[in-house]
């Protein structure tokens, strides 16, 4: 066991870790942050998603110890301090983009990162950023709409709300 | 996972000789090798980090005209950054999704060798020159099947220099389900003829499918090889396609990257 | 103009603001102090004797507390089968013992042989790996029909052979549906595959058991979607607690899909070993290991025929199936292949005779159960299909021989027992119609072929029975539980209510669409109700999620509750105000006196009812709290209409969905909002069977897909938006809110369209081609289209 340090949502933050210890599990079971969900054990459904040092990764294939040092957001720290919502969160709640909300914190983080370096995305383009990120309740609709409201296009002549 | 020791070297030289402990391994963006180690399928006594060896980051242009890129380079990085070899840069940003293209690493990669991976068809067919702590190794050399590769025990791919062709494409098919490449073609023309690598199809890993490089070097274009595809011997057979089914591919994804290698710059 | 609020309206979900910050409660996130962990040494062959398990080096590991077999559990119950069929002559099934962790030997991969608790979950993994396990490997049964073939390797000792049961619906109009085939003037056969899935919900399946040794009182936590179910259900017949002695916690769950339905041993284990080693148990499902222990669906292979006479009328259909049981029993599994499927066989259609032969098959697999829409997307799928090709073979359009068909009458009884309350389908397939926009369909395949690519159009009808459902005609049909619901309503002294409901949700979205009903019939704000599930101590005994059921059955019994609460209310009011009782009307959330300005509020009222100072006591009781069990009288039977169109690749045989429109009639609508996004999520799940999804076992009994490396779970970028349309509404005749269910429909109507629009492209581009077996991936295509 060793101490690893990071910032995680602004906050400097400090566990024990072992070598396998994954950033997923550091931050679920020793610091807490229960948010960050684990869907699958082969790196593909995204439900992990966090930001290290501002770019997704999955925290389910990342070391703890590859984190030392780095500022880490999850889902917890989105929003804002009194709880309002940020626009991404609001859109996918406004627009029904979650359902049982397992994948949804990885969503959240997937769809943040896209929206940092392509802030008007096509359909296309936000079902593309999506691929790794695996959801089984909502056929994507809502989801790939809400990120579309959140950039601040018109999502009304989408079929159906 | 089993357990294991962890380092994080700044230098090549350090890396090297952490990776001299038994059963050391290098670790570079953990992609394949911590899923790898999630199954108990590999038990490193110690896991070396590539990522803070900053001389193993980035891309540069050689003086002859080579694309150089550091061993530990992300594929979100090739993408972004290749600009000069677009045919190289389109294969990585095609990579996975984008959380696993911030992680994983071309040296990573090519050392892994998965029969189904893109780079191993970027390498071979652009004559690649992959570069180690120890020496440097013809891509035509360097792949030895499915899963191995000319590299020894500890000796870690610092860069890989890429010779940029007059024009190229990769075109992927991808698996329904872990969305690699089902078949992967990549071609180049150079001057001095053309280089056409298959990833995903073979049994024996990439190779370079050599009927088709000497039909489209006498004329590049997609009617040189209307109809042509390989063998469906030695091709792999699983739930995703049977084997004439990969050789079949094979045709139809040349015919595709040369028809848009003649449309896209290189 | 939409409302904003009650029945009828999209208010936003309350349950989205934990979900999006963060601050969700799933079962693996609850940490119980000194908590042990298990891992489950599963069998990685599909058939062998156990010879020898030597626990020595293992139990002496690091961190290891106890390593558990199949003889810790001897004295113990199996896990029960919720569900007897009774076959064709008369006799039960065949149903084989269960054991919590094997005993003597395994029967698939992924059975349980041992459970080993250490301190951390590693320290289990590596105990696990040195148990030194003697396993005689025998022959693995996989194919249904080799499995039923003289002399085929057994399953199950025990039993007499593979068949679980060969059932026959309806057995006495056997006769008859043979004349019909034999006068009829045209027949079409079609042989197909219900490809076998994983329900996959993105929340892996977790287990924690917790023992009070003070209060001899056992918690589960768990991811279920009945919580009361699997109290009943481990208790009584497992582990022998009383249901007051066993709590059992579903919190936030993430997702079911059917899978979380069913009594698993992992959760009877944890129990069972927490109060064995006075310390919390608890078990978190890899992604690796629910593939080969999560209860597989569909699995079904059948051969349709369809009778028609000389004016294209149907007049007899036919069907024989194999339906996968898997190694064992799961809670519902018989049910699925039969009384889910059987009954449903007419269809839309008013076909006079019918006849279902189903024979359930064991073989060395993981068990197949319930998985959205159980047994019915497999009606479906096969009837939709043998229509299209019956209306090729015909030459005659497909949704001209579908509405020659119809049911146009209700109530209507069908041959297969079921008697249809209400329905439109002309008028849900007009709503298609427009939403397809058929007349532009040549110009849209004249420009895909411009593009060297074929186009596709495919329709289907559907019609489901959910709500499930009443208890004496299912009790007659084999089920050993009631399906009534539950819900306590208790109104709190300033007006607020909080309704505790035996349904569960696991991303319906409850705890929103429930008080817009309750706010809907007293005329107060969805903010003053909250909504408790999923904790067996504070809701009364319920049956759950499942079959599209929490609305039409779950909501009902709230309906009934809460009118209960406003009769009593009433009264209290008329005492107020010194009025006749009977002159009392309530309207947005004040109980006036006819023909008078008198009037008190709810708030009045309620808070009377707790400081009853003046008060008909005499009477009336104090208090406004009141539970009602609700059991419907009939199925609910929603229907639809649904179209695909799809482009095929004819080079790599690569199918892209270009538009998937559905027009559904669920009776009245509560959320349309949550409506809408129900039908999404079920037609992206059929899209996914229909293209890329399939658990395939290889000869041996391995499971070829069991990850997602190579089961192709659908993505984001596989499907398009999605048209819905629920403008036709015919309400249910036999609940109180008129509603019908929406949860299964897209997953019941969306395979069926997928398919047919494939075969209807490649017959564009002259292939003659009637059949490709989902999943139509594109090795398939390509394989059909060369032969
Ligand atoms: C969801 C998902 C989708 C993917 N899709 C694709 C895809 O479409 N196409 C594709 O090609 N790949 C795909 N990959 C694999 C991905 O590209 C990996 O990043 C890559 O294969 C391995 O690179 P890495 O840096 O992550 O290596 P690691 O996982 O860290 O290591 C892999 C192996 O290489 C060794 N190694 C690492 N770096 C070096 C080095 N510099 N020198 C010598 N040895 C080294 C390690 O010891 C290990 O044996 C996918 C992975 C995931 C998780
Ligand atoms: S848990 Fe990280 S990708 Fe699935
Ligand atoms: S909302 Fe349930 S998995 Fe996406």
């Amino acid at each position: 066991m060793s101490q690893v340090t990071m910032t995680v949502n602004g906050k400097e933050m400090s566990g024990d870790a072992e070598g396998r210890t994954l950033l997923s599990q550091f931050l679920r079971e020793t610091l807490g942050l229960t948010g960050t969900h684990v869907g699958c054990d082969t790196s593909q459904c995204g439900a992990c998603v966090v930001h290290v040092d501002g770019v997704a990764v999955k925290s389910c294939t990342m070391l703890a110890m590859e984190a030392e040092g780095a500022s880490v957001d999850t889902i917890e720290g989105q929003a804002a301090q009194d709880g309002t919502l940020n626009a991404l969160q609001q859109a996918f709640q406004d627009h029904h983009g979650l359902q049982c909300g397992f994948c949804t914190p990885g969503m959240i983080m997937s769809a943040a990162d896209l929206l940092k370096s392509n802030p008007n995305p096509t359909e296309a383009e936000v079902r593309h950023h999506l691929e790794g990120n695996i959801c089984r309740c909502t056929g994507y609709h809502n989801i790939v709409k809400a990120i579309m409201a959140a950039s601040g296009q018109d999502v009304s002549s989408i079929a159906a709300e | 996972m089993y357990n294991f020791d962890f380092e994080k070297p700044s230098t090549i030289a350090d890396a090297v000789s952490a990776l001299g402990t038994e059963d050391a391994q290098a670790l570079g963006g953990g992609q394949t090798l911590l899923p790898t180690m999630k199954q108990r399928l590999a038990s490193p006594s110690k896991l070396v980090s590539l990522k803070g060896i900053a001389e193993m980051q980035g891309i540069c242009t050689g003086d002859d005209g080579a694309l150089c890129i550091g061993g530990a380079t992300t594929h979100a990085d090739v993408a972004a950054g290749a600009g000069a070899y677009a045919g190289l840069a389109g294969l990585a940003a095609g990579i996975g999704d984008p959380a696993v293209r911030a992680r994983g690493t071309i040296g990573g990669s090519l050392a892994n060798n998965d029969p189904a991976a893109c780079y191993p068809a970027g390498a071979l067919a652009s004559g690649a020159t992959i570069v180690t702590n120890a020496r440097e190794i013809a891509a035509d050399d360097y792949f030895q099947g499915m899963f191995t590769t000319a590299l020894d025990e500890g000796e870690i791919i610092t860069e890989v220099r890429f010779p940029v062709p007059e024009a190229s494409n990769y075109q992927k098919f991808e698996q329904p389900a872990s969305r690699f490449a089902l078949v992967g073609v990549f071609v180049a023309k150079f001057a001095d003829g053309v280089r056409v690598a298959v990833t995903g199809a073979s049994e024996d890993g990439v190779f370079r499918w050599s009927e088709a490089e000497a039909a489209l070097s006498g004329n590049f274009s997609a009617d040189a090889i209307v109809d042509m595809a390989p063998g469906a011997d030695g091709m792999i057979s699983d739930l995703h396609g049977t084997a004439a089914y990969r050789a079949h591919l094979v045709g139809v994804l040349t015919r595709r990257a040369v028809a848009a290698a003649l449309s896209l710059p290189t | 103009m939409p409302k904003d609020s009650g029945i009828g309206a999209s208010p936003k979900r309350r349950e989205d603001v934990r979900f999006l910050s963060g601050t969700g409660n799933y079962t693996d996130d609850i940490q119980v102090t000194g908590q042990a962990y298990v891992h489950f040494l599963r069998s990685d062959v599909a058939h062998a004797k156990i010879n020898g398990l030597n626990l020595d080096a293992a139990s002496a590991m690091p961190g290891v507390v106890k390593i558990f077999t199949g003889a810790d559990f001897e004295g113990v119950g199996g896990i029960p089968c919720g569900w007897q069929v009774t076959d064709r002559h008369g006799e039960p099934m065949q149903e084989p013992a269960h054991p919590v962790l094997a005993q003597g030997k395994v029967r698939y991969v992924g059975d349980q042989i041992a459970a080993v608790v250490a301190e951390t979950l590693e320290q289990a993994r590596d105990a696990a790996e040195a148990i030194e396990v003697d396993l005689e490997e025998l022959p693995a049964v996989v194919d249904m029909k080799a499995a039923l073939a003289e002399g085929a390797t057994k399953v199950h000792d025990d039993l007499t052979s593979n068949l679980c049961y060969d059932w026959g619906f309806v057995e006495e109009n056997k006769p008859a549906v043979d004349a019909a085939f034999e006068a009829a003037a045209h027949v079409t056969t079609l042989e197909l595959r219900n490809n076998r899935l994983v329900a996959n919900p993105m929340e892996p399946r977790v287990a924690i058991g917790d023992f009070n040794r003070a209060t001899g009182e056992s918690t589960l936590y768990t991811t279920s979607q009945n919580p009361h179910v699997i109290r009943l259900l481990m208790g009584a017949f497992v582990l022998g607690i009383p249901e007051h002695k066993l709590r059992v916690v579903a919190p936030d769950v993430g997702g079911g899909f059917g899978t979380k339905i069913f009594h698993y041993a992992e959760e009877a284990f944890c129990t069972f070993a927490a109060k064995a080693l006075n310390r919390p148990v608890k078990w978190t499902s890899t992604r690796s290991e629910a593939f080969i222990s999560d209860a597989h669906g569909r699995d079904h292979v059948t051969k349709i025929e369809l009778a028609l006479d000389a004016d294209n009328n149907f007049t007899a259909l036919r069907t024989d199936t194999y339906a996968n049981m898997g190694a064992y029993l799961s809670t519902f599994a018989p049910s699925v292949p039969t009384w889910l499927h059987g009954t449903l066989m007419a269809g839309n259609y008013k076909t006079p005779l019918i006849y279902v032969n189903v024979k359930a098959v064991f073989t060395n697999t993981v068990p197949v159960d319930a998985y959205r829409g159980a047994g019915r997307p497999e009606a479906t799928y096969q009837l939709e299909r043998v229509i299209d090709k019956a209306a090729r073979e015909l030459g005659v359009d497909p949704i001209a021989l579908r509405r020659q068909n119809f049911i146009t009458e209700f109530p209507y009884a069908t041959p297969v027992a079921v008697e249809y309350d209400t329905g439109d389908y002309h008028g849900t397939m007009d709503a298609l119609e427009k939403m397809a926009d058929l007349s532009g369909f040549e110009a849209r395949r004249k420009e895909s072929e411009a593009r060297g690519k074929l186009r596709g159009f495919g329709v289907n009808c559907y019609i489901e029975a959910c709500g499930i459902a009443p208890s004496n005609l299912v009790g007659q049909l084999g089920a050993r539980a009631g399906l009534y619901e539950s819900a306590t309503v208790r109104v709190n002294a300033t007006g607020g209510i909080v309704v505790m409901t035996g349904s569960h949700s696991h991303g319906q979205g409850h705890e929103t669409s429930f008080p817009q009903v309750i706010a809907e019939m007293i005329g107060i704000d969805e903010s003053m109700v909250e909504i408790e599930h999923g904790d067996t101590a504070n809701t009364p005994m319920g049956m759950g999620t499942y079959g599209s059921r929490s609305i039409a059955v779950g909501g009902s019994a709230m309906v009934r509750a809460t009118e209960k609460i406003i009769a009593k209310a009433k009264k209290i009011a008329a005492h107020l105000m010194e009025a006749a009782e009977a002159d009392i009307e309530l309207k947005d959330g004040a109980f006036s006196v006819a023909g008078t300005d008198k009037s008190v509020a709810w708030g009045d009222v309620t808070l009377a009812a707790y400081v009853p100072h003046n008060y008909p006591l005499e009477d009336i009781e104090p208090g406004l709290e009141e539970t009602a069990f609700y059991d419907p009288a009939n199925f609910t039977y929603p229907s639809g209409a649904y179209a695909c169109e799809v482009e095929v690749d004819p080079d790599t045989g690569k199918v892209t969905i270009e538009a998937f429109n559905a027009a559904d009639d669920f009776g009245n609508i509560i959320n349309p909002m949550i409506v809408d996004g129900q039908v999404h999520g079920g037609i992206g799940q059929g899209i996914g069977q229909a293209l890329l999804e399939n658990a395939a076992y290889d000869e041996n009994g391995q499971l070829l897909s069991a990850s997602y490396m190579d089961y192709a779970m659908p993505r984001a970028s596989d499907v398009p938006f999605y048209g819905v349309d629920h403008s036709s509404q015919t309400p249910c005749t036999h609940n109180p809110l008129g509603v019908k269910g929406c949860g299964e429909a897209g997953a019941i109507g969306s395979p069926p369209a997928v398919v047919n629009a494939v075969v209807d492209a490649l017959r564009s581009g002259g292939h003659d081609i009637h059949h490709i077996d989902m999943p139509v991936s594109p090795s398939r295509v390509w394989q059909a289209m060369n032969g």
